[in-house]
């Protein structure tokens, strides 16, 4: 998958409801209209408060990635054991096969 | 179906998944292995359970750096983000890959043709796992449930971009083929499309030449040269049927049915395609420098166009269009360096060449223990005549299957080889035995020459090769004696 263009500003303008409700779909949150609103509110105080290091000078800084000072954390390519499976599928809703089964997918959505 | 309607053109760009060829996963020691029982090659890591944390794998590393430099890519410092959305293939609901900060920038592919592909970028990602939808129809949309394996979860890939440049869809198998013996050659993968090992994904649209660009379509499920060459003429036409019928193409994504032939829009929510990019808080950026990218370059051998040149110049004199298919074949199928063996040990490179492509290369699970010296011994008795081809063949289905001594084996199958002294010996008796066809024949009467290898081949009960002593009887003519 190429990146398409949806990175954030890295300012973005107070969110509103419309955006809340957005990113509740996208987590796959329902939210009640007075959650929505009591959401909105604290998530544009939070985002009030962070919108604060946008007044910092940071002219001629490289972006950070990361806040550690480390590089290239890497391991050798050497097998280690696998967990075993009855144990792995005990975690399942549900075993079919050997695998986990799920619901149907992408069927008469939308 | 083949070519598109007057005043039309396709324009496609592809996206090549590649497994790369690891003992273990990207980001945990499971290994990365086709084909096990599902869900026991998986571990908290690639579960995504709670506490646990990735660590990335420098072979992939390395293996993700060799195909930058064959592509000839700029390694830069890369970052791995998260990829969010809700899919059961990822147990965490997210895949770790790299966004705008990929490993390998820009590139090149040239086509043995000449055509060049722009390569936007080649970038490490983890592979998720793999659903069977089953019950009711067994199409997605009809499905009631789907299993999941999770050991192809975290296998690394390296995710190739081509820029827009592929004009056709045998130029887009071309390149499919091209980067397949590239990622072959440098060791990053076993190649296998059977197996999943290298998946496309096409992006297709069609224009007016010269034209600017029209809205494309991205079509899923590649999974062999054939689908990706009818999936983009099938997709061209139907673009071109529905701007000619004055509609506009909708930009999505499509799915190819190999069955019927045919791509189909895949059902997905308006806002699945926001994936809320953001950087992998686990994982620290990657900064190969020049020292091991040095190394990593240092490693890769001799890429397939150099080594088709190295054929073509075994060959001498221009090749056939049998022949350049030929030394395309061998080299995507690594087995030039037996060819290369052969002629070293006084094989006929031609020959060599031809018996390679075809006979060896069709047998490959022997193929890599054919003893090249034997191979050549094998082929110097065929051209030379004391063998003749079927008997050859035949020899060296025996040499693939057994091994051992290619006179040896010949004898066992009744081919006694006639060396030439003895053969010279036969053709002189029939002549003095035959003095007026041979007097008719060295005055210019071809038609003779029949008979007379008749007469070779039945005083030798078969066993002389026609066409070492029609070359004998050739040559006795031409010095006149």
């Amino acid at each position: 998958m190429t990146p398409g263009d949806t990175r954030p500003d890295p300012r973005p303008p107070a969110i509103g409801p419309e955006q809340v409700r957005h990113v509740a779909r996208l987590a796959r949150l329902r939210l009640s209209d007075e959650e929505l609103a009591r959401f909105t509110g604290q998530l544009a105080a939070v985002l009030d408060y962070a919108a604060e290091l946008a007044e910092l000078d940071v002219e001629g800084l490289e972006p950070m990635a990361h806040p550690l000072p480390l590089r290239n954390v890497l391991r050798s390519d050497e097998p280690r054991p696998p967990l075993r499976r009855d144990e792995v599928l005990e975690q399942a809703p549900a075993v079919e096969d050997g695998c986990f089964c799920v619901p149907r997918i992408l069927s008469g959505e939308g | 179906m083949t070519g598109l309607p007057d005043g039309w053109e396709v324009v496609v760009g592809l996206e090549v998944h590649c497994e790369l060829a690891t003992a273990t996963k990207l980001f945990c020691g499971c290994a990365n292995a086709f084909g096990a029982e599902p869900n026991t090659n998986v571990c908290p890591v690639c579960l995504g359970l709670p506490g646990s944390l990735p660590v990335l794998n420098r072979r992939a590393v390395e293996l993700a750096m060799r195909i930058g430099v064959a592509l000839g890519a700029r390694i830069a410092p890369s970052v791995f983000h998260r990829k969010n959305y809700f899919y059961p293939d990822m147990p965490k609901d997210f895949q770790i890959s790299q966004y705008d900060a990929p490993i390998n920038r820009g590139g090149r592919l040239e086509l043995p043709d000449g055509t060049v592909v722009g390569i936007e970028r080649a970038h490490l990602e983890e592979d998720t796992g793999k659903t069977t939808h089953v019950g009711g129809t067994g199409r997605i949309g009809g499905a009631d449930r789907a299993l999941v394996d999770y050991n192809r979860a975290g296998v690394p890939l390296v995710e190739i971009v081509s820029a827009p440049d592929i004009r056709s869809a045998a130029q887009a198998r071309a390149y499919v083929a091209e980067l397949r013996a590239i990622l072959v050659a440098t060791g990053a993968s076993d190649g296998r499309m059977e197996e999943g090992s290298l998946r496309v994904d096409a992006n297709v649209s069609v224009r007016r030449p010269g034209g600017p660009l029209g809205t494309r379509c991205e079509i899923k499920n590649l999974n062999s040269m054939r689908s990706l060459g009818r999936a983009i003429e099938f997709e061209a036409a139907r673009q071109i049927a529905q701007c000619a019928a004055g509609g506009q193409v909708v930009q999505e994504t499509r799915h190819w049915d190999e069955d019927r032939g045919e791509t189909v829009p895949m059902r997905s929510k308006e806002e699945a395609e926001d994936y809320r990019y953001f950087p992998e808080p686990d994982l620290v950026p990657l900064e190969p420098d020049q020292r091991w990218q040095a190394e990593v370059a240092a490693s890769i051998g001799p890429l397939p166009a150099e080594r088709r040149v190295r054929l073509l110049h075994l060959l001498g004199a221009a090749p056939t269009p049998a022949q350049a298919e030929q030394v395309r074949s061998v080299v995507a199928s690594d087995l030039d360096a037996l060819v290369v063996a052969a002629c070293e040990h006084g094989a006929p490179a031609s020959l060599a060449l031809a018996r390679t492509a075809n006979e060896v290369a069709a047998e490959p699970s022997s193929a890599a223990r054919l003893d090249p010296a034997a191979f050549a011994t094998l082929l110097v008795l065929e051209a030379s005549g004391e063998l003749a081809t079927s008997q050859s063949k035949q020899v060296l289905a025996e040499l693939l299957a057994t091994g051992g001594d290619p006179a040896e084996i010949a004898r066992r199958l009744g081919f006694e080889p006639m060396d030439r002294g003895e053969l010279a010996g036969v053709i002189e008796q029939v002549i003095a035995e035959h003095p007026e066809d041979w007097a008719r024949f060295a005055g210019g009467e071809d038609k003779v020459r029949g008979p007379l290898i008749g007469a070779v081949r039945k005083a030798t009960g078969n066993k002389a090769d026609p066409a070492a002593v029609g070359r004998y009887l050739d040559e006795r003519r031409a010095r006149g004696s």
